[in-house]
């Protein structure tokens, strides 16, 4: 471990991400199927601040465009977007694959059964939808966690992921089969599964923030002994680093995080994908520089492919999990072509 | 709005009352038998059925209305009215076994989707069975049409013939009630609470545009489309028809809380209208209460 390469964050590539994800935020807000005029929206975001009076000449109901609808949306997208990307590299770091992500650990799946025993029991409306997601996400990854022990004794990467892939299988198929018992919900089952951001606005909002705060405070704060665990175990022991200890808080708190996530915009596909990836394309390979970008490289990238989803096929809605797969999908075939090259 | 209603009320349209809505046409004349075999839906039915299996809930609702009830052996889960339906052994039909369908006997199957191709298996194990292809007629004049090959297919042609008779002079007695407006009101229809909705090319949005009504959708947005929020606040419809009363709890309250809804004409007009979800997704015989509660709730009249 020397300390004469970068490998702390500049303020320079921090100021130009949070440029970005401002500059995503923006959009989201001023863009949308009502065509408002952007001066007016930007006046009455600015008449919401504290202390400032201003008269935007937007109608109640525009204004409620504005603030109940566009504004939590954009905070929920990158929120959600944020954690999803952190959760994703975290899982990578931890897991010391370049594929892991939520999905292939059965969180996401986990989270699905959970939604789906709501929606078939009390309905999609309930307030106990989000909660089950959380309990199946933690079940199902316990439940990972353990079988990976159980396969080989020391939890690896690999035999962590397997055991991912087998629960993810069994809990899907589960849940395919309660969904296809109880026929009359199928279709807000399939809009969950689908992901969707914000049809409740600020309640959602309030939902997902302690979670992805948490989530993302405590991974950050783990960003050091991620690289010294990417150099190896052994490596990570000779300096005092117990490699179980930090792979169960982080990936606790990941799981945490995505699982409020999923609870609030549904199963939003290959984020914790495409964002770690990308910054790892523009900014190598160190942890401590990743992280903090992949924060607000996931809340610009979920926002932009939100104002996509409501936008471009107005005045209907494209379902913004199928957005983000759209461009996740093949961006997944690239990472998987290099990172074999890389490791031949 | 409140100023167009009351000049819709100031034109002095008379209300007819057109009763006889409860007449169901539990009329059991005899079956026609000697008109078979028939051909329906290019499918030959070689007798008079008497075992009948019907897998799709609008065409239950037909065939009790036609006085084929008595020959009904088995239902879809869907197929949940008139209560009689309810009560007859149950199918999936949403994932159909042939063979389970086949143990019950049946010289009729009637089909309203079938994406297993079990039409096939009915084919091979020589079980007469229709298939009325979805997403389902596009317009009245296809519903009576529907109605009738059932009558055909199951010797009821003449109590066929009668019902679409009646709901078609009855619906038209209607339509001649609603009144010209100073501009055509404007609705949205929802089908569950993440605002799906019905566009140009279905049967309800032919339905309320018979009636005078403007679907806010427009026409180029497809048949079921998915609205975001924003547009739907945008676009400010006179009236808001719950078609997800049952199927997702929603009501005129629920609808009310969520994020700038308060904002809305109709929210704030009273202008949520509930329906029953079957009655405003099916188009049995009760497309006609469906017709009357459209028109009762937007002009008064009907």
């Amino acid at each position: 471990m020397t300390v004469e390469s970068p490998r702390h964050v500049s303020v320079r590539s921090l100021l130009l991400a949070a440029a970005v994800a401002s500059g995503a935020i923006a959009a989201a807000v001023l863009i949308g199927p009502a065509g408002l005029d952007p001066r007016r929206v930007l006046l009455e975001v600015i008449d919401r601040l504290p202390l400032i009076d201003v008269e935007s000449g937007l109608s109640p109901r525009e204004a409620a465009i504005v603030w109940e609808l566009r504004v939590p949306r954009a905070v929920l997208g990158s929120l959600v977007g944020a954690t999803l990307a952190i959760a994703g590299a975290a899982y990578q770091g931890v897991f010391r694959n370049p594929l892991a992500d939520p999905y292939l650990l059965g969180v996401a799946a986990g989270a699905g059964l959970g939604a789906t025993l709501a929606i078939v029991t009390v309905g999609s409306g309930s307030l106990l939808v989000p909660v089950a997601a959380f309990a199946g996400a933690l079940a199902a990854v316990a439940a990972t966690y353990a079988l990976g022990a159980a396969g080989g004794g020391r939890r690896t990467g690999t035999t962590l992921i397997l055991a991912g892939v087998a629960v993810a299988a069994f809990l899907t198929a589960v849940q395919t089969f309660v969904q296809q018992r109880n026929a009359d919900t199928i279709r807000e089952v399939y809009a969950w599964i689908l992901g969707r951001l914000g049809t409740t606005g600020w309640a959602d909002v309030a939902l997902v923030a302690p979670y992805a705060i948490v989530s993302i405070v405590v991974i950050l704060l783990h960003r050091r002994v991620l690289d010294v665990l990417a150099v190896g175990e052994d490596e990570a022991r000779t300096l005092g680093i117990r490699p179980e200890r930090v792979r169960a808080i982080v990936v606790v708190a990941a799981t945490l995080g995505t699982a409020g996530a999923v609870a609030a915009g549904g199963l939003i596909g290959f984020v914790g994908i495409v964002v770690p990836h990308a910054i790892r394309l523009i900014v190598g390979s160190s942890y401590r520089v990743i992280l903090p970008l992949t924060v607000l490289g996931g809340a610009a990238f979920l926002t932009i492919a939100d104002v996509i989803a409501r936008t471009a096929v107005s005045p209907s809605e494209i379902p913004i999990g199928v957005v983000t797969a759209f461009v996740g999908g093949p961006f997944f075939v690239v990472v998987l072509r290099s990172s074999r090259r890389d490791s031949s | 709005m409140k100023r167009l209603f009351s000049l819709v009320f100031a034109l002095g349209l008379l209300v007819v009352a057109c009763g006889d809505d409860d007449s169901g046409a539990t009329t059991s004349a005899p079956a026609d038998t000697g008109a078979f075999p028939v051909t329906v839906q290019g499918t030959e039915i070689p007798a008079l059925p008497e075992r009948i299996v019907s897998l799709s809930a609008t065409h239950t609702e037909v065939l009790y209305e036609i006085g084929a009830g008595s020959e009904i052996i088995a239902t879809d889960v869907f197929s949940d009215y008139p209560a009689s339906a309810a009560e007859t052994e149950k199918v999936d039909a949403f994932n159909l076994s042939v063979e389970a369908v086949a143990a019950l006997d049946p010289d009729l199957v009637i089909l309203s989707y079938d994406p297993g191709d079990a039409m096939a298996g009915f084919e091979a194990l020589s079980i007469p069975a229709i298939l009325f292809s979805p997403p389902g007629p596009t317009s009245l004049g296809a519903v009576y049409d529907e109605w009738q090959e059932l009558g055909r297919a199951t010797g009821h042609t003449t109590e066929a013939q009668a019902l679409v008779r009646e709901v078609r002079d009855d619906i038209d007695s209607v339509v001649a009630e609603v009144p010209q407006t100073v501009r055509s009101f404007t609705y949205f229809v929802e089908l569950d609470s993440t605002l799906f909705t019905v566009g140009s090319g279905t049967l309800l949005n032919s339905v309320f545009g018979m009636l005078g009504l403007t679907n806010v959708v427009g026409d180029d947005a497809g048949a079921y489309p998915q609205l975001s929020a924003e547009f739907l606040l945008d676009a400010d419809p006179d009236f808001i028809f719950l078609a997800d009363t049952v199927c997702c709890g929603q009501t005129a309250e629920t609808v009310a809380a969520r994020p700038g809804w308060s904002e809305l004409s109709a929210v704030g007009n009273g202008s949520v209208i509930e329906l029953e979800d079957s009655v405003a997704s099916r188009w049995g015989p009760r497309i006609f209460e469906l017709v009357l509660r459209i028109t009762k709730e937007v002009y008064g009249v009907g």
